[in-house]
């Protein structure tokens, strides 16, 4: 009832919602029941693409909570993220079995390749979904409250903590790259064949994977607007706009920090998580400095504080690169700079502020007609 | 960290007053002791002792760099003392609290600068600064009960914002912010109120309201002030400590105070 009730109370969501609804379900039946030959039938390509996309917003939304609403900047959420899908490969990883290039039952093909006798014991478990998804969760979300624990707790704020989050991503990605630590070094994880039983080449597989995704994508939302709507949401934004008297009133700034850093870090990874089974591919370029820029962007553009804002964003700025490193890729880094900075002089609030200040403007001018 | 818990799980709202384990059979409800601040061989207090009794208002003034912010940061727990002794009535140690243990044992503190949120409305400044379970998951889970609704509404009409109670805090004027603090401070019914400057910039009218707000909490609380304003200190004041080089100078009444020879030497310089 309660949940109805947030629901009911929040416009806007209702609207992404139902958009949502809308895209999921149109695109999987103009995939799987128009056929191949009808111009209206969406490749599967395509639907890979918008599953994407849409693992992306969920990644975004996670970014909003931590940035837009209690205003620490994290440039490493893209760590959170590929370590989920790093949980997802290696379980995707262990279903390949024997059909690897080199028939080994027991070890994945890197380990063949490095001359590994047995698997190492981080490895084990994987066998199982079940310990697989534990892990998408459990992993991210230790993490980020040992490094929030201990940056929170020194009272590290602003850009300091901003350049550390960073550190942490490079660290994770010099980590991921070296062979010995046994995730694939360099090419990582990939060459996946199934999921629970199903082919991840088929049409339906695919579609259900897009189609989770989307699910997914909204649980996340409604999840985020359930906190940033409680009397919590408001200690987080007194704590954005003033922090110590936040602490001279009586809460415990610190754990709030960390409650709402542990939740957006286990968000980012269930997003990781089902960008991989999509993409087909998970190695440590994913915990590059630059990943976790990128995402800080698409927030920027939709406009922060406002969770729908973050995934029209990601979508939008995805989309975007997606059109353009096919037509001009040397341009695109120069585009998303020039973007970025663009949206900080000219779009405070990003799109979904531009688009409240016009509805304001039009609002106004239809009562004055009215009046007139 | 076990003191910080029990704190809270001992909420008591029975005498409309925080802070249950508060001993104060011997009078004094604030006890400073001896307490030495230095900043780089700086010393902002220096041995300064210092006494309060429940229910008492009581003004502190000196000139600037006396040590009178230094010491509300030692009392709130901002800065830690080099030496020293702090204690909330008989059994609180507040050296051994961090900033919000201290507010949740009933201690409140008005800014200098007015400090409200500025984002979020008038209602939800008092909702957040009310006296309950401020522990994480509470709060996620926190609805507001038809008492709490009912006490938001009182101090709302008796810092005179009722009629702003849906706008942004950002949006009031520096004297409706000043009241919306101390408003903050009244949902968080502390014990002991530490008030800073509370008059700066207000107009004649409003600094006659503000001491009589604070002249009317006095008894149930215990009021410590902070002022510049001579004027305002002898409209509100009983007993006025003065405070020069981080220790107290004299205490007394006003009369008392300013015919101090010490005092009129420390102020006029001579």
């Amino acid at each position: 009832m309660d949940l109805a009730n947030l629901v009911a109370q929040d416009r806007a969501g209702k609207v992404f919602l139902t958009v949502l609804t809308i895209a999921a379900v149109s695109i999987s039946s103009l995939n799987l029941l128009v056929p191949e030959s009808s111009a209206l039938h969406l490749s599967t390509f395509t639907v890979t693409v918008a599953g994407k996309y849409l693992s992306y917003a969920l990644l975004a939304l996670a970014v909003d909570l931590v940035w837009g609403y209690c205003g620490i900047l994290s440039l490493g959420h893209g760590a959170f993220f590929a370590l989920g899908g790093y949980a997802m490969g290696m379980h995707m990883m262990r279903q390949i079995g024997e059909r690897g290039v080199y028939g080994n039952a027991l070890l994945p093909d890197f380990m063949v390749f490095l001359n590994w006798k047995e698997l190492p014991w981080y490895w084990l478990g994987f066998d199982h979904f079940c310990f697989a998804l534990l892990m998408v969760v459990l992993v991210p979300g230790a993490l980020a409250c040992l490094f929030g624990w201990l940056a929170f707790r020194s009272r590290v704020t602003g850009v300091y903590l901003s350049i550390i989050t960073q550190a942490l991503t490079y660290a994770l990605m010099l980590a991921f790259f070296r062979n010995e630590m046994g995730f694939g070094g360099n090419n990582g994880l990939t060459d996946f064949k199934d999921i629970l039983g199903c082919n991840l080449q088929k049409d339906g597989t695919r579609v259900a994977i897009f189609l989770l995704t989307a699910l997914s994508l909204g649980v996340g939302y409604v999840a985020s607007r359930f906190v940033v709507a409680s009397k919590m949401g408001r200690v987080v934004t007194a704590i954005r706009d003033a922090e110590s008297r936040t602490r001279f009133i009586g809460y415990q700034v610190e754990h709030f920090k960390l409650w709402i850093f542990v939740f957006s870090a286990v968000m980012a990874g269930i997003a990781g998580a089902l960008y991989v089974p999509q993409v087909g591919i998970i190695n440590p370029s994913e915990f590059s400095p630059l990943n976790s820029l990128e995402l800080v962007i698409w927030v920027a553009v939709g406009g922060r504080g406002t969770l729908y804002g973050a995934v029209l964003g990601a979508v939008l700025v995805n989309y975007a690169k997606t059109v353009f490193t096919g037509v001009l890729p040397e341009v695109w880094l120069f585009a998303l700079g020039g973007l970025f900075v663009s949206v900080t002089l000219f779009m405070p609030d990003g799109l979904v502020g531009l688009a409240q200040k016009w509805f304001r403007v039009w609002g106004l001018n239809l009562k004055q007609r009215s009046n007139a | 960290m076990n003191r910080v818990v029990r704190i809270h799980d001992t909420i008591d709202d029975s005498d409309g007053v925080a802070s249950p384990e508060l001993d104060t059979v011997h009078g004094p409800i604030l006890y400073l002791e001896d307490v030495t601040v230095s900043f780089d061989g700086f010393r902002a207090l220096n041995l300064l002792s210092l006494y309060i009794d429940d229910g008492e208002l009581r003004c502190i003034i000196g000139p600037n760099g006396a040590g009178k912010t230094t010491m509300m940061d030692v009392i709130t727990g901002k800065t830690r003392p080099d030496q020293g002794t702090v204690f909330f009535g008989q059994t609180i140690d507040l050296l051994q609290l961090d900033e919000p243990a201290i507010a949740q044992a009933g201690i409140g503190r008005k800014f200098q600068k007015p400090s409200v949120f500025e984002q979020l409305n008038v209602f939800e400044n008092l909702e957040l600064a009310m006296h309950t379970d401020k522990r994480v998951w509470p709060t996620l889970f926190a609805r507001l009960q038809p008492a709490q609704r009912e006490s938001i509404a009182e101090v709302l009409e008796t810092v005179g914002l009722t009629a702003q109670r849906r706008d942004r805090a950002g949006s009031l004027s520096h004297g409706q912010k000043q009241w919306l603090e101390i408003g903050m401070l009244l949902m968080q019914k502390p014990k002991l109120l530490l008030v800073d400057e509370p008059v700066a910039g207000m107009t004649h009218q409003e600094t006659e309201r503000t001491a009589e707000l604070l002249l009317s909490l006095a008894g149930k609380h215990s009021v410590v002030v902070v002022e510049h304003d001579m004027e305002f200190v002898r409209s509100i004041a009983r007993k006025v400590t003065v405070l020069h080089e981080g220790s107290v100078l004299t205490e007394g009444t006003m009369d008392e105070v300013q015919n101090h020879p010490r005092v009129i030497e420390v102020y006029l310089g001579a």
